[in-house]
C-alpha cells in the first residue's frame, strides 16, 4: 500500500491534494512526469501528474479535481489511508533550457501540472511570467506557490471575482504584444490549450502543451491514449504527455475524451446515490 | 497399421465436455468443463506407447508425453504431474491454451488414421487433479546460493525462470510493470479460455517457493537495469513480452470506437470491465463489432464483444481459411457462438460521425494470387469491389511489436531491425554482461510454452553463470 501522508482540500473542496510514500518513484521523477494510481482491487487505472516530489522524505504530491467515481472514492481517502496502486514515473520528462522570457500558462487544476514546471524554469535562469485562471476567485488553486515560483503572476477568473475579469488568453496577449517571449507553456482544459496555441501561432512563439487522453497501463502498450500530432499518431503516455502545441489536434482529443462519457456519468451518477443515502 | 485403425474405430477420442454454445456465449465461464477420471482413463489408454513417440518432437520443451499419460491410465495421478512438472512448470496453463494440433497432437501417430491423442486434455486433466486433490507439497528447495536474480515481466517466460532459479537456491525477485503478475496469461486471454484463479495459483505456488513477486514496477522507468545491478542484483532477465500494439494505419483510425486488441482484452481481463458498474473501469459495449485480424488474438476479441451483447460480431481477415493463424479449436468456438466470419476482405479506410464516432468501414474484396516470401499465397484486391460494413465498435488484432520503453534505456543490449532483443538461440545471453532475455520480446508474438522454453534454456545458462562465470 503507498500510504497518504498528508491532505489537503483546495478550491472548495473540488480539488484534493495527496503527499504519498512512493520512495522509489520520487527518487526518480523529474518535472513533468505522471503516475497512475488505483484506489483498490476493482479501481480504475487514474493518471495524475506529480505536482511535487521530495528524495528525501520518498513522497510524492498529485493534486487532482474531483469529476468522476474514480476520483470521487479517491476524495475518501484519508491521511493514514493509501492507494492500493502507485506506478510510475511515466511519460517523458520536460524539455527544460534556459531560453530568456517565458510564460506559464494554466487553467483549472492544469496549474497544479505547471506548478513544477514553472519553478524549473525559474531555477535554471528563466525569466518567468505566470497567467493563472479560475472559474472563480473560490476555485484558484496555488496562488501562492505559483507566486514564489514566477518572477509575475498574473490571475484571471471568468466572473471577475478576483484578478483579471475573463480568461487567460486575454492577458497572455498582451504579454505576446510586449514582445521577446521566446516560449509559452500552456496545461489545462482542452479549448484553453487549443485557445493558447492558435494564438502563439500567430507570434510564432514556441508552444508547449500537456495533454490528458484517457490512459490504460501508461507504457505504450494499449494505444488507448493516442493523439494526432503534425499528422501523426502519438501515444501520449510514452511519446508525451507534453506536445508542441502548434501541431496537436486538439478536436479530435476534445473527442476521444467523452469516448466513456455516459458510461462514467451513470457510474459516477449510482455512486453518489449509494454514497448519499448511507 | 490395419490394427491402429481397427483400435481407433472402437474407442474415439473422448470429447471434452463443453458448455452448450448458445449458453456459453453470453456468460465467461469456462468453455470446456474438463475431463473426468474416467473420461481421461479411457482416453489415456488410446496412447500407444510409442518407442519413439513423434508427440514428444512435436512438443517444444519436450514433454514426455507417453509417459505422464501412462499413469494417468494407471491412475497414479500424482506420479503423472510430478513427470509433467519436470519439462514443463505451467501444464494448467498448456494443456488449454497450447496450439496442439501443429505440436505434440499434430505428430502423434494415432492422427495419422484418426483423431490423436488428447494430450492437451490430458495435461489439463492432470494439473487440474492436482490442484484439486493434490497434497500442495512443495519441491525440496536447494541450500541458498546468496545470488540475486532479477526477473523483469511475469509472463509466462519469466515465471518459468523465476521458478527454476528458485528451485536451485537463488534469491529470486519478480518485477511486473501492471499490478497483477501473469502478463498475456492474466491481462490478453480471457477467463472463459483460461480462468484467472488457475495464473493466480502459479505464481502463488512462486511465492510459497520464495520467490518475490514485485508488481507496480516499470523496469526502464521506476528503476533501470544498470540500477537493479547496483542494487546488488547478480543476474537480470528481460521477459517482457511483444507488448506494442500494431494499427492498420488506414484513414480514420482514431475515431471513437476503434481500439487496439491490447487495449479491450486489458479492459475486459486485468480490469474486469466486463463487470462494469461493478468495477470502476468501462469498456465499450458494441452493437455491430467488426475484429480486424485472424490469430488467437483476434479470436479472443470476438468472443469477448459477443459474451458483452453484441448483436453480430464479425472477422475481417484478408486471407483465406488456411490461412489464419488462430488455434483451430478456437476458430471453431468461436464460429459455434455466431461469429462470422469476412474472409479474403480488407479494410481501407473507416467511417465515422461528426462526433468522431466509428460508423463504419469501408471494405476490398481479395483474391489469392501469386505465392509470397513466406509461400502463403498473397491476397490482392479484386478491383471495383469496395463495400461498407456497418460497425460502432472495431478491435484491431493485427499482431503486436516490441515495446521500446525498456530495451530505449538500455542502450548496450543489443536489438534487431525490428527492436526485439538478440539473445543467443541456446542460452537467451543478451549482449550485455548478466542480462538475459526470451519469450515474445526476442521472438516477436510467439506461443506461450516457446516462451516457457525460452526461459527455461535461459535458466539454466543463468545458473551456470552464478555458479561457474559468463
Ligand atoms: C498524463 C495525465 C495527467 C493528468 N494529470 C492530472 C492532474 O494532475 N490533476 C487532475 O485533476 N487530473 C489529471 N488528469 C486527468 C485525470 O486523469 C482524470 O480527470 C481522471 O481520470 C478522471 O477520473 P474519474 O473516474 O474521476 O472521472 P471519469 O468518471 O472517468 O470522468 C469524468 C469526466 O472526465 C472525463 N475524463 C475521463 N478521463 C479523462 C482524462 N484522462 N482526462 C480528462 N478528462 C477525462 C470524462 O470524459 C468525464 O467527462 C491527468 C490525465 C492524464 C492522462
Ligand atoms: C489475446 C492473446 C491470446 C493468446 N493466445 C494464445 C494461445 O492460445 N496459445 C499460445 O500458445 N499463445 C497465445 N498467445 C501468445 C502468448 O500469450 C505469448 O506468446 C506469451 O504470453 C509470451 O510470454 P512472455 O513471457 O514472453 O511475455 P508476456 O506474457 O507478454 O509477459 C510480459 C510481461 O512483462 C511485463 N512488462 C512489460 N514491460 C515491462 C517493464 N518495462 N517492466 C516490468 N514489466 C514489464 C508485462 O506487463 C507482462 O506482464 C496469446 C496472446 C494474446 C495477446
Ligand atoms: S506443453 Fe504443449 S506442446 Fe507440449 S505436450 Fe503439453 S500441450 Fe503439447
Ligand atoms: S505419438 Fe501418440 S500414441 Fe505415440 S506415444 Fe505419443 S501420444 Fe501416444
Ligand atoms: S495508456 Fe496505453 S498506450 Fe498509452
Amino acid at each position: 500500500m503507498f500510504k497518504i501522508v498528508r491532505r489537503e482540500e483546495l478550491s472548495e473542496g473540488t480539488v484534493v491534494l495527496n503527499e504519498i510514500e512512493a520512495p522509489q518513484i520520487a527518487k526518480k521523477a523529474l518535472p513533468g512526469q505522471f503516475v497512475i494510481l488505483k484506489s483498490g482491487e476493482d479501481g480504475e487505472r487514474i493518471p495524475l501528474t506529480m505536482a511535487d516530489t521530495d528524495k528525501e522524505k520518498g513522497t510524492i504530491t498529485i493534486i487532482y479535481m474531483v469529476v468522476g467515481k474514480s476520483t470521487e472514492l479517491f476524495k475518501t481517502l484519508q491521511v493514514g489511508d493509501g492507494y492500493e496502486d502507485v506506478i510510475g514515473p511515466l511519460g517523458k520528462p520536460t524539455h527544460l533550457e534556459k531560453v530568456g522570457k517565458v510564460v506559464c500558462v494554466g487553467g483549472g487544476t492544469g496549474v497544479a501540472v505547471l506548478h513544477p514546471i514553472t519553478r524549473a524554469l525559474k531555477q535554471i535562469g528563466n525569466d518567468v511570467t505566470c497567467i493563472i485562471g479560475a472559474r472563480n476567485k473560490g476555485l484558484l488553486m496555488l496562488e501562492d506557490q505559483m507566486r514564489e515560483a514566477s518572477h509575475d503572476l498574473r490571475i484571471c477568473t471568468d466572473d471577475g471575482s478576483y484578478g483579471h475579469h475573463g480568461f487567460v488568453t486575454d492577458v497572455l496577449a498582451d504579454v505576446l504584444a510586449g514582445g521577446d517571449i521566446k516560449e509559452v507553456v500552456a496545461i489545462g482544459p482542452v479549448p484553453m490549450m487549443k485557445a493558447v496555441s492558435n494564438m502563439t501561432r500567430e507570434y510564432n512563439v514556441p508552444t508547449l502543451v500537456s495533454l490528458n487522453p484517457i490512459m490504460v497501463d501508461g507504457t505504450g502498450m494499449c494505444g488507448g491514449c493516442r493523439v494526432s500530432v503534425g499528422g501523426e499518431t502519438k501515444f501520449a503516455c510514452v511519446d508525451g504527455p507534453e506536445f508542441d502545441g502548434h501541431l496537436v489536434d486538439f478536436d479530435e482529443l476534445n473527442l476521444r475524451l467523452r469516448a466513456y462519457l455516459d458510461d462514467e456519468k451513470n457510474c459516477h451518477r449510482d455512486f453518489c446515490t449509494i454514497r448519499d443515502a448511507q | 497399421m490395419a490394427e491402429q485403425g481397427a483400435k481407433k474405430q472402437k474407442n474415439p477420442r473422448v470429447a471434452m465436455p463443453e458448455q452448450e454454445p448458445k449458453v456459453r456465449a453470453r456468460n465467461f465461464l469456462e468453455v470446456p468443463t474438463g475431463y473426468t477420471v474416467k473420461m481421461a482413463q479411457e482416453e489415456a489408454v488410446r496412447c500407444l506407447q510409442c518407442k519413439k513417440p513423434g508427440c514428444v518432437d512435436g512438443c517444444p520443451v519436450g514433454v514426455d508425453i507417453p509417459g505422464f499419460i501412462d499413469l494417468i491410465a494407471q491412475g497414479d495421478m500424482t506420479g503423472a504431474i510430478r513427470n509433467l512438472w519436470a519439462k514443463n512448470a505451467l501444464p494448467a496453463v498448456c494443456g488449454r491454451v497450447c496450439p496442439q494440433e501443429i505440436q505434440c497432437e499434430g505428430k502423434c501417430i494415432v492422427g495419422k488414421k484418426g483423431e490423436p491423442v488428447a494430450i492437451g486434455n490430458l495435461e489439463r486433466f492432470a494439473a487440474d487433479y492436482e490442484r484439486e486433490f493434490g497434497t500442495g507439497e512443495l519441491p525440496p528447495v536447494e541450500p541458498a546460493t546468496g545470488k540475486k536474480v532479477a526477473v523483469v515481466g511475469s509472463g509466462p517466460s519469466g515465471l518459468t525462470v523465476a521458478g527454476d532459479l528458485i528451485l536451485k537456491g537463488h534469491d529470486v525477485t519478480i518485477l511486473e510493470a501492471f499490478h497483477k503478475p501473469g502478463g498475456v496469461l492474466v491481462y490478453g486471454i480471457p477467463e472463459f479460455r483460461l480462468p484467472k484463479e488457475i495464473v493466480a495459483q502459479e505464481v502463488d505456488f512462486l511465492s510459497r517457493l520464495g520467490a518475490k513477486v514485485e508488481c507496480n514496477v516499470v523496469v526502464g522507468r521506476t528503476v533501470s537495469i544498470d540500477e537493479l545491478f547496483e542494487q546488488g542484483y547478480d543476474a537480470v532477465y528481460v521477459g517482457v513480452g511483444a507488448g506494442l500494439p500494431r494499427f492498420m494505419n488506414i484513414p480514420g483510425e482514431n475515431y471513437v470506437g476503434i481500439l487496439s486488441a491490447n487495449e479491450y482484452l486489458t479492459r475486459a481481463n486485468l480490469m474486469k470491465a466486463y463487470k462494469f458498474p461493478d468495477v470502476d473501469t468501462p469498456i465499450p459495449m458494441g452493437k455491430n463489432v467488426v475484429v480486424l485480424g485472424a490469430g488467437n488474438v483476434a479470436m479472443d476479441s470476438a468472443r469477448t464483444a459477443m459474451r458483452l451483447g453484441a448483436e453480430s460480431v464479425k472477422i475481417v481477415y484478408r486471407r483465406s481459411r488456411e490461412e489464419m493463424p488462430a488455434r483451430i479449436a478456437e476458430i471453431h468456438h468461436a464460429e459455434e457462438e455466431g461469429i462470422e466470419l469476412f474472409l479474403l476482405t480488407n479494410p481501407t479506410r473507416y467511417l465515422g460521425n461528426e462526433d468522431g464516432r466509428l460508423t463504419g468501414m469501408e471494405c476490398l474484396k481479395m483474391e489469392l494470387g501469386e505465392p509470397d516470401d513466406s509461400g502463403r499465397r498473397r491476397p490482392v484486391a479484386v478491383e471495383g469491389s469496395e463495400f461498407e460494413l456497418e460497425c460502432d465498435l472495431c478491435i484491431v488484432a493485427v499482431g503486436s511489436g516490441a515495446n521500446p520503453l525498456l530495451t530505449s534505456e538500455t542502450p548496450d543490449m543489443a536489438l534487431n531491425k525490428w527492436g526485439n532483443v538478440v539473445a543467443d538461440l541456446k542460452t537467451g545471453k543478451t549482449t550485455k554482461k548478466g542480462v538475459w532475455a526470451g519469450g515474445d520480446i526476442v521472438t516477436g508474438a510467439a506461443t506461450v510454452i516457446l516462451a516457457m522454453g525460452a526461459g527455461r534454456d535461459a535458466a539454466n545458462s543463468i545458473h551456470d553463470y552464478l555458479t561457474l562465470g559468463w
